[in-house]
């Protein structure tokens, strides 16, 4: 695996070989022009040597005429050379960037100075993430108090886990191994400890893995937990529930638009989901009363990531309305 | 450009000049001379770099094995965040500017003084007590938020005297704002007759360019510094998710600023090379007008690149993609200029003196700061480079290979006019290749620890990123005798140096048609110019010019 001299990472995902070609690609226009301008720079000075013991000056010179020739070749080429390459680096960014939709969830928490996992069935990992080869991971983090960014070199990947909102990364190894695991943004004291490893299993050790560690709930099943522990469910009432709603339905509302009562509208998509959890005021729906407390400061973000798991899992009727609007109070709007 | 004016502007050297005109110390801390201030600086500066330089050799043993053992984690993350601070805001910013350019900008364009002369001197000493406050910070414990000061880590979790550094930044910001106003009115309102936009010799084109980023986006800083400040002491909440902020907002003020700030570094460097190649080459600037526009274009693009720094702390990945099309474009007239030096050389009369050998050691070195710039800059690369070794040897690159150098260069160019007295060419020599050499056995290797996925702001590493950091430490001991060099053949030529001609490389250029060192007012006679900047070929130096021959 890894040897005392080694110049080059390991490859060991679906895009580090995208990476690597681009970045080969780059380098070798790189030392092309550097070695261009590094040989005709040392043949002038050279061959133009002044003469010694001189107050010499050459008559001749490059005629200033060819100068617009010469300068909108040296500068269109360029331009030309770094537009392909802006195209193609952005074509492996969105690559980078977008999860295949059939990507296994997992959920990571940065803090001062630790990486915990959570794996789709339940199990919990600190600095240490054992994944599947073959298997799309798509890894939604965030930290509990300073920026941090999760780096897997051999995967070519990395990404800010950034309080106070989700970020995600995602990545398909390719080759069973042991991986570094890096922060990659300075985080404090002991940044340079807040590392660990990403093992990658072929499927069935991967499984034997799973199996053999302890289980713990499912984050749907512990997040189902806590949406009767906090009582979520007095206002926000299952879609059966006879009483008139006191607050949204949340079955179904994961993906949908949702229009607010200021007319703005959103997606609500985990970042959205968190908010109205943690400051329910700041997008008030359209039709309801802002009579939801905060839970700032009341669930850990292990906590917010499993309600959230639960909110996703609940199904919702194809038909539903976007602003969710269960009563019809049309009057309540702009209550905020 | 030109000696303009027959009569005797080549007045004897032994005569009164700035700095026989006044011995007291009042004569130098109440002085409105631009001269005699650029020596204030030049000496505060050097403190500075001397600072930073102690706190690179400490990084630099201390990651000669990868187990922490120099020093705590917590010293090594106060002694990289103390180098950064000290280098970036108080070296590199004030480098040339401050110094080359407070000396030259009214000599080159045949002025008597910068427009504002008391303001020039608050300048420096917004500096100094910017300095002074950093400098506290640093004895009182120093910071360990690295030089970006990121939130929360800065307003919340940080330990040491984040306050009182970002506080020496904050006003050693407003000596820059004022030195970028004072060169604005300056170029405008004080050019001697004849002295048209395009005869302005290139120094002075890309000093105009960097004022204009002083004064433009230095108060974005100070802005943001303040923010920093509001949070820490009255808890609003602008950066903290806790108190409804958005940490990531802060990276967006910070870096358009500080990405700008790039080219207040490399912009004035640029400049000075060319000068430097012009005057050794004997030659105009080749495509002088598109090399002086280039300096305004990298300027104005300058400030719409700033994302590229964010490409993975969740800014929107379109946002992303518009910040990396910029990128590209920023780089376009940067390599422009590398390709019209190196077509200046063509045809010329090439000297092989020491301010030319660090003029093409920018070109070799800037070229490659540059190329890894736009590679880093290209999306797909930078995910896996950001914050790693990767960044660091591509900024010290730029820095440290483009602004360095060219600082050096221009030192050796101009000490015989600053100082009046001659350095000895054969260790200046030696420097130069010192410097070169291990400049580049420091920082090569960080490429290849970048892409190897070492990541920076590292006490303790992987075993495998070992043998390329000891060859970087190794070089870093060859550059750190290249620096000291000069230090010292400079100190020694001040009182034993030979009397310097007025004109020694045979250069056109107002500067050197006047006196080694020049009289208070610059001139004794003001200028007429009649010619173009670099005008050899019209203005065959009248002085028998031997080089560095006529040095030693």
């Amino acid at each position: 695996m890894r040897s005392e001299l080694q110049f080059f990472p390991d490859a060991a995902s679906s895009l580090a070989g995208q990476v690597d070609a681009l970045y080969l690609v780059w380098a070798a226009v790189s030392v092309f022009f550097s070695l261009l301008i590094a040989v005709l720079l040392v043949f002038f000075f050279v061959k133009y040597r002044r003469p010694t013991d001189d107050s010499h000056v050459n008559d001749i010179g490059l005629e200033e005429r060819a100068a617009p020739l010469l300068e909108i070749g040296w500068s269109v080429i360029p331009l030309i050379i770094c537009l392909v390459m802006f195209v193609w680096g952005t074509r492996v960014f969105f690559d980078i960037y977008r999860p295949p939709s059939d990507a296994q969830e997992y959920f990571a928490v940065g803090k001062q100075w630790m990486w915990k996992f959570q794996h789709p069935e339940g199990v919990r990992e600190i600095n240490d993430l054992h994944v599947p080869v073959g298997q799309a991971i798509k890894v939604t983090m965030t930290s509990e108090d300073v920026i941090h960014s999760l780096y897997v070199p051999a995967f070519r990947t990395k990404q800010d886990a950034v309080p106070g909102r989700y970020t995600t990364l995602w990545f398909k190894a390719t080759k069973p191994g042991t991986y570094h695991l890096f922060c990659a943004e300075y985080c404090g004291t002991e940044h340079s400890r807040m590392i660990g490893q990403v093992i990658a299993m072929a499927p069935r050790d991967y499984e034997q893995w799973l199996g053999g560690s302890p289980a713990g709930k499912t984050p749907v099943a512990s997040g189902a937990q806590l949406f009767d522990t906090f009582a979520c469910n007095t206002c926000h009432r299952d879609a059966k529930d006879p009483r008139p709603a006191r607050a949204p339905q949340l079955a179904g509302l994961y993906g949908r638009d949702v229009t607010f009562a200021d007319g703005g509208t959103a997606k609500a998509d985990d970042t959205y989901l968190r908010e109205s959890i943690l400051n329910p005021g700041a997008k008030l729906v359209a039709g309801w009363q802002p009579i939801m407390p905060t839970f700032q400061g009341q669930v850990s973000e292990e906590q917010l990531a499993a309600l959230l798991a639960y909110i996703k899992s609940l199904e919702g009727p194809k038909s539903a309305q976007a602003s969710a609007g269960g009563n019809g109070a049309a009057a309540d709007r702009g209550t905020l | 450009m030109s000696h303009a004016v027959s009569t005797d502007i080549h007045a004897p050297s032994s005569g009164t000049n700035y700095l026989n005109n006044g011995y007291g110390l009042r004569s130098w801390l109440l002085t409105k001379d631009h001269k005699r201030i650029a020596i204030l600086y030049l000496i505060s500066v050097s403190v500075f770099f001397f600072i930073g330089g102690i706190m690179a050799m400490l990084i630099r043993l201390e990651l000669l094995t990868p187990e922490g053992d120099l020093l705590q984690a917590d010293t090594y993350n106060r002694v990289f965040s103390m180098h950064g601070i000290s280098m970036v805001f108080f070296f590199l910013i004030p480098s040339i500017p401050a110094i080359l350019g407070n000396f030259l900008v009214p000599l080159m364009i045949g002025a008597k003084d910068l427009a504002f002369p008391r303001i020039n001197l608050l300048s420096w000493y917004l500096y100094i007590f910017g300095g002074a406050f950093t400098l506290w910070a640093m004895i009182h414990g120093g910071v360990d938020t690295g030089w970006t000061f990121y939130t929360p880590l800065s307003t919340h979790y940080a330990q040491g005297q984040v306050m009182m550094a970002a506080l020496g930044v904050f006003i050693a910001g407003f000596s820059s704002i004022l030195t970028g106003l004072n060169f604005i009115v300056t170029i405008h309102r004080m050019r001697a007759p004849g002295m048209t936009w395009f005869r302005l010799p290139l120094f002075i084109w890309s000093n105009y360019a960097t004022s204009l980023i002083m004064l433009l986006g230095t108060p974005v800083v100070a802005v943001t510094i303040l923010m920093v400040a509001a949070e820490r002491a009255l808890h609003l909440g602008l950066f903290d998710p806790r108190l409804g902020g958005d940490p990531v907002l802060f990276q967006h003020l910070f870096w358009f600023y500080s990405h700008p700030a790039v080219y207040i570094m490399v912009l004035p460097a640029m400049g000075v090379v060319s000068e430097l190649i012009a005057a050794f080459s004997r030659k105009p600037v080749f495509g002088y007008k598109i090399v002086a526009l280039a300096s305004i274009a990298i300027a104005v693009l300058g400030f719409l690149v700033w994302g590229h720094h964010m490409f993975v702390s969740g800014q929107s990945i379109y946002a992303s993609t518009v910040f990396s099309l910029l990128t590209m474009l920023v780089a376009i007239p940067s390599a422009v200029k590398v390709f019209n030096w190196t077509a200046t050389l063509y045809e010329g009369s090439v000297s092989w003196d020491t301010p030319m050998l660090y003029a093409l050691g920018f070109i070799g070195l800037f070229t490659i700061g540059g190329l890894t710039g736009v590679m880093i800059g290209t999306l797909g690369i930078d995910v896996h480079l950001h914050d790693t070794y990767f960044i660091v040897a591509h900024f010290h690159y730029v820095m440290v290979g483009g602004t360095i150098m060219a600082y050096l260069g221009g030192l050796h160019y101009w000490w015989p006019k600053i100082t009046g007295r001659k350095y000895r060419p054969f260790w200046a020599k030696i420097s130069a290749m010192l410097v070169f050499v291990g400049f580049n056995l420091t920082f090569f290797p960080q490429f290849l620890l970048g892409y190897m996925g070492m990541p920076r702001r590292y006490w303790s590493y992987a075993p495998e990123f070992q043998v390329l950091n000891v060859l970087s430490t190794a070089g870093a001991s060859i550059l750190a005798i290249g620096y000291l060099l000069p230090a010292i053949y400079f100190t020694w030529s001040m009182r034993y140096g030979e009397k310097a001609e007025d004109n020694p490389w045979g250069a056109v250029g107002l500067e050197w048609q006047t006196s080694s060192p020049p009289p208070t007012f610059n001139f004794h006679e003001t200028p007429i110019v009649t010619h173009d900047a670099y005008d050899y070929h019209h203005q065959r130096p009248t002085i028998a010019a031997k080089g560095e021959a006529s040095l030693g």
